[in-house]
């Protein structure tokens, strides 16, 4: 069994570099315009995996991300100011990853008592908390922000493959921690919150771990969201923004990543045909919303995975 | 001592704004328990409308009351399509489908208007005069006192139809327990329906006042006024009426003191800290009573 | 020394008293069984004695091993974790899950790999996974569910749904497991069985069960001992020839025969 494992993991191992190259020779081939549109895809899935964590699988209904996007995008900015190479990048994203974490155990200790829409809104104020901070500090170049965020050494095209590799461990994060059994105590809490803690489940502390990962991805994706538009400001992290990510879950599917992967990527396409008219933008993003909700509750994909297709099939050869 | 007098009457008067907006939060969340986000957005409509009214319609404080009607009349009528559309087929869907749904909705009246009417600010052309009252040396306006009086007027009357009206009796019904009153032959999609239409024309009042108070309209107006009305029904106690009467004229005074002696800039963030001591210390918010769910 | 000791346990929601000075005992592999009529205050004490409600006043002492251990207002995980289990009135499986997930959630508090040997997938994880769907597997087919491993929890019909609660409760490994009217909405034939179930899982197990119902047959031919609760007091306890007598018995619940 465990060599079977062992196997598997090489051939993964294999299709995910094969897949590197091939994704980083084929965004070499493409018009800029659409280069650009790719690299928003990956910072899009990557908050968005972190969102979907949050979601659909704790179960917790969280508003704050583009809270914890502005500090993972703040803390590269600061770092870039002085060191814009990877490794200010790598130092910035660590900052970034830490204070999340630290940011997000003081909203989690007091906000997890409560469910459902409630949470929404208490996260949602925090967010907004983090937010009026940032514009009334002076590290953070208050209302008008931070520019040149431009990176040495890494053009768009090595962007984007770090930003793929971060997904593909982002997946794998995400995939490990739910297929323990760590991630079904998560998932017990989702289904029924009050039965999990009769089963010995310690409810908080999985709603918990959960909110820190998913909050470390947002920062994570705002690492890489100065260096994509080379200038950063409070308003870029309003309310909207976590509307954005939450667009793509949604459209995805509360559960599933391969749901919130491709969602990225057709928000992503919509945003740059639609660049010139956002206010049509804007009303799409809003009839998504509606209409999945009214007509297909769980997202396009459900909390399936595009493997369970090809699993059923091997199940019924068995 | 001035000061704080004064801070207090304008506290009132912004706060006076924020309770009739809280008012609508409050009666749809009692009904159906949905946070209405797009309620925010109506507001934002009925300030339009009384804009429109003002400009092109009449002056004057005729014209005062017939945008207030209008806005109110045509507010309740976009509250009722609204559930209608979005929500009601969403009844028996959990309370975050429900959510999501409602911010579906309010991005999409958002951007529409944004749309038809372009993203700018348009200053409004005041029905009447701004006349302005000392009295020793506090600072009235007339329209604050408008706002006011109107305000009283429309809370009397809602606390009539609730308390005293057939069609109040069945929403105090359906929100206890709408199967029963279902059984005792409530027509539960029609008290829902009204209740929309009743939180939505105070809203629309409201959207007028609003006008009169900063002479500003656009169509992302309604966004943060929204929130702090949906936080004003928390504080109070969500799903009581007078709760968000009393949780309104609160936060707009709480706002009104904290811009004045902390700083404007961190005026938001003491409100939003309030809500979430609030939602974590009594969740159920200062005139309510917990409940916990049933095991 | 007996496995619970409840002593002078009272519950009062605002003015209203749900339970008043209830005191109880029950013993190592003991069957017994709570009765009364609705609303007398079976299920709050049932919350009480697993930590979904924090008592007004009194002690709840669990023997564990050597000593007692007060476990009056833990945490209902933590209780779980002491080593009681216990079912839901109104089944709450995790209905989205399969049927062998919702056996291995109970498992979870005894799983002996960390966050981190998960993510990273080191021998200890698989060795313990392995482990645990083994032992799952095993509670499954004593269950009769074995068939249905892969099922969605919601799809199972409702008396295996009933089964599969009582599984999930002695996946946590208890010592005392309440069970809240496991045979309502049973048919007799049901009831007959799930009868059986309840005492080959007592020896199988060496456990103590204490149940709630209102099928007189089960609990009559089924407990050791009754206590039986009434307005929120207990009005009586013996054995259930002792109950089929007592005069308050009758007179509050049991009507006129047996």
């Amino acid at each position: 069994m465990k060599q079977s494992f062992s196997r598997k993991n090489i051939t993964a191992l294999l299709i995910l570099v094969v897949s590197v190259i091939l994704l980083s020779v084929m965004f070499g081939l493409i018009p800029p315009k659409w280069q650009k549109t790719f690299i928003t895809a990956c910072y899009y899935i990557i908050g968005a995996l972190g969102l979907n964590l949050i979601i659909g699988v704790s179960g917790q209904f969280s508003l704050g991300h583009a809270g914890f996007i502005a500090i993972g995008a703040y803390s590269v900015g600061i770092i870039f100011q002085s060191n814009a190479t990877i490794y200010g990048f790598a130092l910035g994203t660590a900052l970034g990853i830490v204070i999340t974490c630290a940011v997000a155990l003081i909203i989690a200790i007091p906000t997890f008592r409560l469910r459902g829409d409630y949470l929404a809104i208490a996260t949602l104020g925090f967010s907004e908390i983090i937010r009026i901070v940032i514009q009334n500090l002076d590290i953070t170049g208050g209302a008008s922000g931070l520019s040149y965020l431009s990176f040495e050494g890494i053009n768009d095209q090595g962007m984007f493959i770090m930003m793929v590799i971060t997904i593909m461990l982002a997946i794998l994060l995400i995939v490990n921690y739910v297929k323990s059994s760590h991630g079904r105590a998560t998932v017990s809490v989702r289904e029924d919150e009050i039965a999990a803690e009769a089963m010995g489940i310690n409810t908080t502390k999985y709603k918990t771990v959960a909110f820190l990962i998913g909050a470390s991805l947002a920062a994570v994706a705002g690492a890489y969201f100065g260096p994509m538009n080379f200038f950063i400001k409070p308003g870029d992290f309003g309310f909207t923004k976590s509307i954005d990510v939450l667009v793509i879950v949604v459209l995805g599917g509360m559960g599933s990543l391969s749901g919130t992967v491709v969602g990225g990527i057709f928000i992503a396409v919509m945003n740059t045909f639609l660049q010139d008219y956002s206010e049509i933008r804007m009303i799409l993003y809003a009839l998504i919303l509606v209409l999945v909700m009214i007509l297909r509750p769980r997202g396009l994909f459900g909390n399936k995975e595009i493997t369970d297709i090809w699993k059923k099939k091997t199940k019924g050869a068995e | 001592m001035v000061q704080f007098i004064q801070q207090l009457v304008n506290g009132l008067s912004i706060g006076s704004v924020f309770a009739l907006v809280a008012l609508g939060y409050t009666m749809v969340y009692g009904i159906i328990k949905l946070i209405n986000f797009a309620h925010g957005d109506i507001y934002m409509l009925g300030a339009f409308i009384g804009y429109f009214s003002f400009k092109y319609i009449a002056g004057g404080y005729g014209g005062f009351i017939l945008a207030l009607v209008l806005a109110m009349g045509g507010c309740a009528l976009i509250g009722m399509l609204i559930e209608k559309v979005a929500y009601k087929p969403l009844r028996n869907a959990s309370r975050i489908t429900a959510l999501i749904t409602a911010m579906g909705v309010s991005y999409f009246l958002e951007y529409v208007m944004v749309y038809f009417f372009g993203a700018e600010r348009r200053t409004l052309t005041a029905p009447f005069e701004n006349t302005v009252f000392h009295i020793g040396e506090i600072t009235f306006t007339l329209s604050t006192m408008i706002i006011v009086v109107t305000t009283i007027i429309l809370m009397l009357l809602l606390t009539y139809i609730v308390n005293c009206t057939k069609m109040g009796k069945a929403m105090r019904a359906v929100s206890t327990d709408p199967d029963a009153a279902r059984l005792m032959g409530i027509n539960v999609d029609h008290t829902i329906s009204f209740t929309f239409a009743l939180g939505s024309a105070l809203a629309g009042a409201a959207g007028v006042l609003i006008g009169l108070h900063y002479n500003i309209v656009e169509p992302l107006m309604g966004m943060i006024p929204g929130l702090k009305a949906f936080i004003a029904a928390v504080f109070g106690g969500i799903g009581i009426i007078p709760g968000a009467m009393f949780g309104g004229l609160s936060i707009g005074v709480i706002q009104t003191f904290a811009s004045g002696y902390i700083s404007s800039l961190w005026q938001d963030a003491i409100v939003y800290g309030l809500l979430i001591i609030i939602l974590v210390v009594k969740p159920a918010g200062l005139l309510g009573k917990n409940k916990k769910e049933k095991v | 020394m007996a496995l619970l000791t409840v002593k002078n346990l009272t519950k009062n929601f605002g003015g209203l008293c749900a339970n008043s000075n209830i005191s109880m005992e029950v013993a190592s592999n003991e069957l017994v069984g709570l009765i009364g009529p609705n609303g007398a205050g079976k299920t709050t004490l049932f919350n009480m004695l697993t930590g979904v409600y924090e008592p007004s006043g009194g002690t709840i002492l669990l023997n564990n091993g050597d000593h007692e251990v007060s476990i009056g207002g833990m945490k209902p995980y933590k209780v779980t974790a002491m080593g009681i289990a216990r079912t839901f009135q109104n089944i709450r499986l995790f209905k989205g899950l399969s049927v062998l997930e919702n056996v291995k959630i109970a498992m979870h508090k005894d799983v002996h790999y960390h966050l981190a040997q998960a993510i990273f997938r080191t021998p200890k994880f698989y060795q313990e996974e392995a482990r645990m769907e083994k032992q799952a597997r095993e509670l499954l087919s004593i269950m009769k569910l074995d068939q249905k491993s892969g099922e969605l929890a919601d799809n199972l019909p409702y008396g295996e749904q009933r089964r599969l609660e009582i599984a999930r409760a002695l996946a946590t490994n208890p010592k005392l497991l309440f069970l809240d009217e496991p045979a309502a909405g049973m048919n007799p034939q049901e009831t007959a069985e799930l009868t059986e179930l309840i005492r080959f899982i007592k020896e199988r197990f060496q456990i103590s069960i204490v149940l709630i119902e209102h099928d007189m047959s089960l609990v009559m031919n089924l407990c050791e001992r009754i206590y039986v609760l009434d307005y929120g007091k207990m009005i009586a306890k013996g054995t259930p020839s002792e109950i089929a007598v007592n005069q308050k018995v009758i007179d509050s619940y049991l009507g006129e025969e047996v």
